[in-house]
């Protein structure tokens, strides 16, 4: 088991590296000149020259991957060509909001989606499981915007002074602040030394939890509410459908009649030896829609009013930031990747034969 | 104690310890309903292998998974009982044939390996079935035991292979993994759907070995299902020959090949292999199983007879011939035998 992992972990390093390539490749590859979407159109050539020069980019490409690659491996993604500031500093404020999101949306739907799917699968053919199917059908096909417009309109407007209401912007109410856990903690943090905290404490539910207040985590975790529906509603859908059709393909196999033959009852049944083997595919899935609720989460975010990654992307990409677009294209691969290894990991844990290969 | 003597053929005198009658199992399909067991009765005796025998599709299976209420949809039991120790299996409630299953009555499957969970390891699946059944439930089931079950089954280096996933085992050990776990509770009944199907010969010998010596020593009764003469042959006290959702025959074991009547039974004795000779089993049965949504109006095996057409029989393909016992002990579903006064 333990062997395995580190292979996959290995073997995750040529993908980092490779997706780095790319994308330093293809932002540069693009049309158009960081000079001047930084410095306005009026920016004369030996500005230009001078700009170009200071931030390296009159070198070759092969040369520019080289010493980035080499920044990055000691920890310095570079500064924003636009904001003039450190792109890890951009990160800290930003990515939290994103990735607090996201794990909000995931939690949704495999909280509700797991379940809906067994509900649908061991009750196949009944009115659960078609209005189940008819509501994930109509789930996977929503955009995520609108989805997050309606629901906006609804929980925050329609349903006002009535007790579903839900914040439909921000992420805490005004007034409402949760103090960071290493003051809280008393440690002595500031500088380059604060990044790291800085980014855990910038994650509002989990800062919240560390230092036990559940006030703020309320407020918190309320205003998560209807962009975690959003953006989790796709991938609640194909959970949702993959785990039934996963357990109902499993449900007609030979060890299930064993297991009933045994005499074990119902829940054993479908629990003990269904559903081990039915989440392997879902697992996958699970880790395959981290993508699209990843992208749903920048597409979301501006509708609740959130300032994660995604407003900062779309400008970084439209303003040719090139440091900025690969840092958050490096966490985004590096998030994926960590998160496809406890994919495998769970894999192999679910399923022995697995292990062995 | 019921009488044990080897012997003489377990007699008709042993009680009864399962009656099936009149066993309807129907599938209802958009196609139409398919009557997968039409009219099944037979009794399964203390010590006594019942054979089950027939083609495939003619619902030794379904037979054997509706005793254990274990049909799924659209399958159901139309009607019909299945007395075990007297008292309906059908009517029972569904907690308490959870109860029964694997303790009272157990089941073993073609396909050994595909029937043993792949996740889960060889002595979670054993301990499983006496962890279910076992009275109280304060007391922890002990690794120990399975390497127990499966000593009982001659498997070597049991204590090694209760740590083995079905992966790593092979069909015929596979198979007596699933016996150990059928046998935990000495049940009264194991129901053999095809054990050895699935396996070489020689494992095939081992396997109907290991059966035949559970049931001698804990006297218990087998209902073994297999579409293989020569298994029945070498097996079975009594059996039952099944055609389309019927029982068309039904014998003692030496009586049935020594005097097959229903001509489909002798077809199924003329194809069992004899060395050195190579038959098409075609040859000797043409045609094949009626569909059993469209059932043929007069015997089922109507289409497919020679004798009928031998004998000249008009009847048969009008009207059904019933179960009769043609000789003491020998029943038979077939014009030949049945006179117009028996109607
Ligand atoms: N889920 C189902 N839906 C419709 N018909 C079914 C279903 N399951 C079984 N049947 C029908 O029931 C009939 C009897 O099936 P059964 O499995 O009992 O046959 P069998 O005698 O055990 O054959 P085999 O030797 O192939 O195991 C078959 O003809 C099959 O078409
Ligand atoms: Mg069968």
């Amino acid at each position: 088991m333990a062997s395995y992992l580190a292979r996959r972990l290995t073997l995750a390093v040529p993908v980092l590296l490779g997706i780095l390539f790319v994308t330093f490749a293809l932002a540069r590859l693009l049309p158009g000149d960081p000079c001047r979407s930084t410095l306005g159109e009026k920016a004369t050539d030996e500005i230009c020259d001078a700009f170009n020069e200071r931030y390296g980019l009159n070198d070759s490409i092969l040369e520019q991957f080289r010493i980035y690659i080499n920044d990055v491996l000691h920890g310095d993604l570079g500064e924003s060509l636009k904001f003039g500031r450190p792109v890890t500093e951009l990160m800290v404020e930003r990515l939290p909001v994103t990735l607090e999101l996201s794990a909000f949306a995931m939690l949704f739907a495999v909280l509700l989606g797991i379940p809906l799917g067994i509900i649908s699968a061991y009750y196949h053919n009944s009115a659960v499981d078609v209005g189940t199917m008819i509501g994930a059908n109509m789930g996977v096909s929503m955009p995520v915007f609108w989805l997050g417009l309606m629901l906006s309109y609804l929980f925050g407007v329609a349903l006002k002074d009535t007790p579903f209401w839900l914040p439909p912007t921000g992420r805490l109410t005004a007034g409402v602040s949760i103090q960071p856990f290493y003051e809280a903690w008393g440690w002595n943090v500031d500088g380059d030394a604060l990044t790291f905290p800085g980014f855990i404490a910038n994650i509002n539910t989990l800062n919240a939890i560390l230092i036990g207040d559940w006030n703020g985590f309320r407020d918190a975790a309320k205003h998560l509410i209807l962009p975690a529906m959003a953006v989790g509603t796709i991938p609640l859908s194909i959970i949702a459908r993959m785990t039934r059709s996963s357990l109902l393909e499993v449900l007609g196999l030979n060890y299930i009649r064993t297991a009933r033959a045994k005499g074990v009852k119902e829940i054993g049944v479908v629990g003990r030896h269904g559903l081990r083997n039915a989440m392997l595919p879902v697992v996958t899935i699970i880790g395959l829609s981290l993508g699209s609720l990843l992208s749903g989460a920048v597409l979301t975010e501006t509708v609740f009013g959130l300032s994660g990654v995604g407003r900062i992307l779309y400008d970084s990409i439209t303003g040719r930031d090139y440091t900025v677009v690969q840092a958050f294209t490096l966490i985004i691969a590096v998030v994926f990747v960590f998160i496809n290894l406890i994919v495998d990991a769970l894999y192999a844990y679910l399923d022995p034969r697995i292990r062995l290969e | 104690m019921t009488s044990n003597n080897k012997d003489k053929p377990p007699a008709s005198g042993n009680e009864p310890l399962l009656q099936v009658r009149d066993l309807k199992t129907y599938f209802f399909t958009r196609e139409g309903t398919v009557k997968a067991v039409d009219g099944v009765s037979f009794t399964v005796r203390r010590g006594e292998i019942r054979g089950i025998v027939g083609e495939s599709g003619c619902g030794k299976s379904m037979t054997a998974m509706s005793i254990l209420r274990l049909v799924d949809k659209p399958g159901r039991i139309v009607s019909g009982e299945a007395l075990f120790r007297g008292e309906d299996l059908l009517k029972k409630s569904r907690r308490e044939m959870t109860a029964m299953r694997g303790q009272q009555i157990s089941m073993i499957f073609q396909e050994p390996k595909s029937s043993l969970n792949p996740v889960l390891k060889i002595s979670t699946q054993l301990l499983e079935v006496l962890r279910v059944h076992r009275d109280d439930r304060s007391v922890p089931v002990k690794t120990e035991a399975a390497v127990e079950m499966l000593r009982g089954v001659g498997i070597p280096d049991a204590a090694r292979r209760v740590d083995n996933y079905p992966h790593e085992m092979s069909g015929g050990m596979a198979q007596r993994v699933m016996i150990a776990m059928s046998m935990a509770y000495a049940p009264d009944l194991l129901i053999a759907d095809e054990p050895t199907t699935a396996l070489d010969v020689t494992i095939q010998a081992q396997v109907l070995d290991l059966i035949r010596k559970l049931r001698d020593d804990r006297d218990m009764a087998v209902m073994l299902i297999t579409h293989d003469m020569g298994v029945v042959a070498e097996m079975a006290d009594i059996v039952t020959v099944m055609y389309a959702g019927t029982a068309v025959e039904e014998a003692p074991t030496i009586e049935l090949f020594e005097e097959p009547l229903h001509p489909y039974t002798r077809g199924l004795i003329n194809s069992i292999p004899v060395m050195g000779q190579v038959k098409d089993r075609l040859e000797v049965i043409p045609g094949r199983v009626p569909d059993l949504i469209d059932l043929p109006p007069g015997c089922r095996f109507a289409p497919r007879c020679k004798a009928r057409i031998e004998h000249n029989l008009t009847r048969c393909e009008i009207q059904e011939p019933h179960l009769i016992e043609a000789q003491p002990g020998h029943r038979v579903r077939c014009w030949l035998y049945e006179s117009d006064d028996t109607v």
